[in-house]
């Protein structure tokens, strides 16, 4: 089961690691981890996609609970929060397949960012199954190159996680 | 505000928190340091390797509560202190570790001694600093050893580059501002009254007591409280000493050697009361089959402990002496029951026991002669058979008097830690319960020993080979003795006549207590080679991976 979390961590050299390394060390998989500041640049937001069941999910919760950088660590429930990502994708474009590939991108609301004779770069924002849809349907032309920045989350309404 | 050295704020730290001894070894980048030293207050320990200094420190805060400060230099200097903070996180151990490091502007050049011992320590440290700016001190060092003694406990790493110790600053003490590290203080009522309610109700309860009641100085209200309800008592190793173990309620330690009767009665449980322990697997045996009946209340400071290996039904966050407190508080006096007369019967009917012998000396007898000769005396411990004979053959009262490697299980550990040990206590006895293969890994400190008069005594339980591992050869491994055998051992009173420590040996059973009579009485370092047979075992056992019903018979 996946599970998002968002973490508010000091924003000092090393935080990283200390996660990163909490995480390979107790043997919790990480999805997806993102990572900028807030707006008080003393701290830094992480969200963290994990693939866990509840009791791990705790531990991981409790474990970066006891890391002394980290300040605050709230899972994210999909029914009450938004999440989304954002994917550049570099597909393979000639003459004949640009005008298809601009429909399959004016469907997902995406934008082309780059158009050379022989590529175009599309940009996508959205939930996780919207950016593996597009993808899927790129396939067929050719994907030269794909980044993701992994899930940024946010809990619905006033409800806020404060730095 | 006054102006001085990053060298002699960090002296001024040290001084401001308390410390009055370090263990270290020096080096180049540490120069300026050392230099302030001399003209300090405090007193330095130079050991003969690092890890020594770290396990001395170690053994310092685990004699007195108090944190234990180590000092090493840059590259391996600091990778050597590696074992021994590890050692010291297993065992939530508070030790700051000071560390000396290339000049900033080297950093990340490989550099000259140079190596990543932030980045080394970061599984094995509760936090660690690398200091970059000589005004970042005071604050460095005031949150370090906060973070160190407060909450679980355990090792902080300060990592200091050269320039920083020479840097010029206007020392102030600021105050602690740690955002992001809040240890639980108080206890949630509602959950004491739950566990309370458990309590009551159950039949067949156990208190399973670990380190956590050692470092919170919880033994008076642990007692108040199993006396109160008449609740039987086990302590993990870690928490030997923290129940009288002459008390009609002790079951002594559980776990792996443990006793019979504290396994079953385990294992009959309804309810544990489990408080500051976390269910290691030398406790618990095969998880599955581990208390199949028991409802489980779990008392730890540190929230991640509860539910990290079995399912807790009443958990408790924090300190493990308000929580007893209110925990006794909370219930009513309850009769000796048939429970009770149950596992006073396993008790008569299991006792811890050995073949005696008038030929060989016998291990277990050893520590049962210290005991008789010297109730008084800080028992601390190398790792393997040596250190599972001093925790079921000593009947231990005081935790703060038994000192042993658990988590890590590090040989080589017992001697540094005894001279910390005895550096806390000067006018305590000080034995280090050792094996000849653990005493061989840090053998060099009896130089530290003799040269600053820590009259520690060592006293080697000598089978000539590394007996733990060869025991469950002889029980697993058909006998295969690869690799176990020691061959060469030195000739021990040799070796401590060399170091200018008092070497003894006793051979037969009617010299141990003379030997030990004359190391008690010595005022000098001492080294007592007990000639011991190479196939004692310890025992009870069960083995790895089995349930704690399933404990081993031997024949014969």
């Amino acid at each position: 089961m996946k599970h998002t979390i968002a973490a508010i961590v000091e924003n000092k050299p090393g935080v990283l690691v200390r996660i990163a390394g909490l995480f390979s060390r107790r043997g919790f998989n990480i999805d997806s981890l993102t990572v900028g500041t807030t707006d008080n640049p003393d701290y830094s937001r992480m969200t963290i996609t994990v693939r866990a069941d509840e009791v791990v999910l705790e531990q991981v919760t409790k474990q970066l609970n006891k890391l002394v950088n980290v300040i605050r660590v709230s899972e994210l429930k999909p029914e009450s929060s938004v999440g989304r990502e954002l994917a550049i994708i570099k597909v393979n474009a000639k003459k004949e397949t640009r005008s298809e590939i601009m429909q399959i991108v004016s469907v997902f609301r995406a934008t082309i960012i780059d158009v050379s004779p022989k590529s175009m770069i599309v940009e996508v924002t959205g939930s996780e199954g919207k950016i593996n849809a597009i993808e899927r349907l790129l396939r067929q032309f050719g994907i030269m190159e794909l980044a993701r920045t992994g899930k940024v989350s946010m809990v619905r309404g006033s409800k806020v996680i404060k730095t | 505000m006054r102006k001085m050295s990053g060298a002699e704020a960090i002296l001024e730290c040290l001084k401001l928190e308390g410390v009055e001894v370090i263990f270290g070894l020096p080096g180049g980048v540490l120069l300026p340091l050392y230099d302030a030293l001399y003209d300090s207050d405090i007193r330095h320990i130079l050991v003969r390797h690092e890890q020594a200094a770290a396990h001395a420190a170690d053994g310092y805060a685990r004699a007195t509560g108090r944190v234990g400060v180590c000092l090493a230099t840059s590259g391996p200097g600091a990778t050597n202190l590696v074992t021994g903070i590890a050692t010291a996180y297993m065992d939530s151990v508070p030790l700051v570790a000071m560390t000396g490091q290339v000049p900033t502007n080297l950093i990340g050049k490989d550099a000259f001694q140079e190596a990543d011992i932030t980045g080394i320590t970061i599984p094995i440290t509760k936090h660690s600093y690398l200091v970059k700016d000589a005004k970042d001190l005071p604050r460095v060092f005031r949150e370090a050893f906060h973070i160190a003694r407060t909450g679980r406990p355990g090792p902080v790493l300060i990592d200091l580059p050269r320039d920083v110790t020479v840097g010029e600053l206007d020392f102030s003490y600021p105050d602690l501002d740690l955002p992001g590290y809040n240890p639980t203080i108080g206890v949630h009522k509602l959950q004491i009254k739950k566990a309370a309610q458990v309590l009551m109700e159950a039949k067949r309860p156990v208190i399973y007591a670990g380190g956590g009641v050692r470092y919170a100085s919880a033994s008076k209200e642990l007692l108040g409280l199993a006396e109160k309800v008449k609740a039987p008592v086990t302590t993990t190793l870690m928490g030997v000493g923290c129940f009288p173990e002459d008390n009609p309620l002790s079951l002594g330690m559980l776990g792996m050697h443990g006793t019979k009767y504290a396994n079953y009665a385990i294992q009959e449980s309804d309810l544990i009361v489990a408080v500051g322990a976390r269910f290691d697997d030398r406790v618990t045996g095969k998880i599955a089959g581990f208390a199949p009946s028991a409802t489980i209340v779990h008392i730890d400071v540190d929230p991640a402990e509860i539910g990290k290996n079995v399912k807790v039904d009443v958990p408790i966050v924090g300190d493990a002496k308000s929580a007893l407190e209110e925990l006794t508080e909370a219930v009513e006096p309850k009769p000796w029951s048939a429970w009770n007369d149950k596992v006073s019967a396993w008790k008569k009917d299991h006792p811890l026991s050995y073949e005696k012998s008038e030929d060989v000396i016998k291990p277990q007898m050893v520590m049962e002669t210290i005991y008789e000769l010297c109730p008084e005396a800080i028992i601390v411990t190398e790792v393997g058979q040596n250190q599972m004979w001093a925790a079921q053959f000593f009947t231990h009262k005081d935790p703060h008097r038994f000192i042993s490697s658990g988590g890590l299980g590090t040989m080589g550990y017992g001697f540094p830690a005894a001279i910390g040990a005895q550096m806390a206590r000067p006018d305590s006895t000080v034995f280090d319960i050792a094996g000849d293969g653990s005493f061989q890994m840090n053998i060099q400190e009896l130089a530290t020993a003799v040269l600053n008069d820590i009259p520690v005594k060592v006293a080697v339980m000598n089978n000539g080979v590394l007996g733990m591992v060869r025991q469950w050869q002889t029980l697993f491994y058909e006998k295969r003795y690869s690799g176990t055998t020691l061959g060469n051992i030195p000739d021990f009173v040799k070796v401590a006549e060399a170091y200018g420590a008092l070497g003894l040996r006793a051979t037969r059973p009617s010299e141990v207590e003379p030997v030990l009579k004359k190391a008690i009485d010595s005022d000098r370092p001492t080294v007592i080679d007990f000639v011991i047979p190479t196939d004692e075992m310890v025992l009870p056992m069960v083995p790895a991976g089995a349930s704690l019903s399933e404990t081993l018979e031997l024949e014969g």
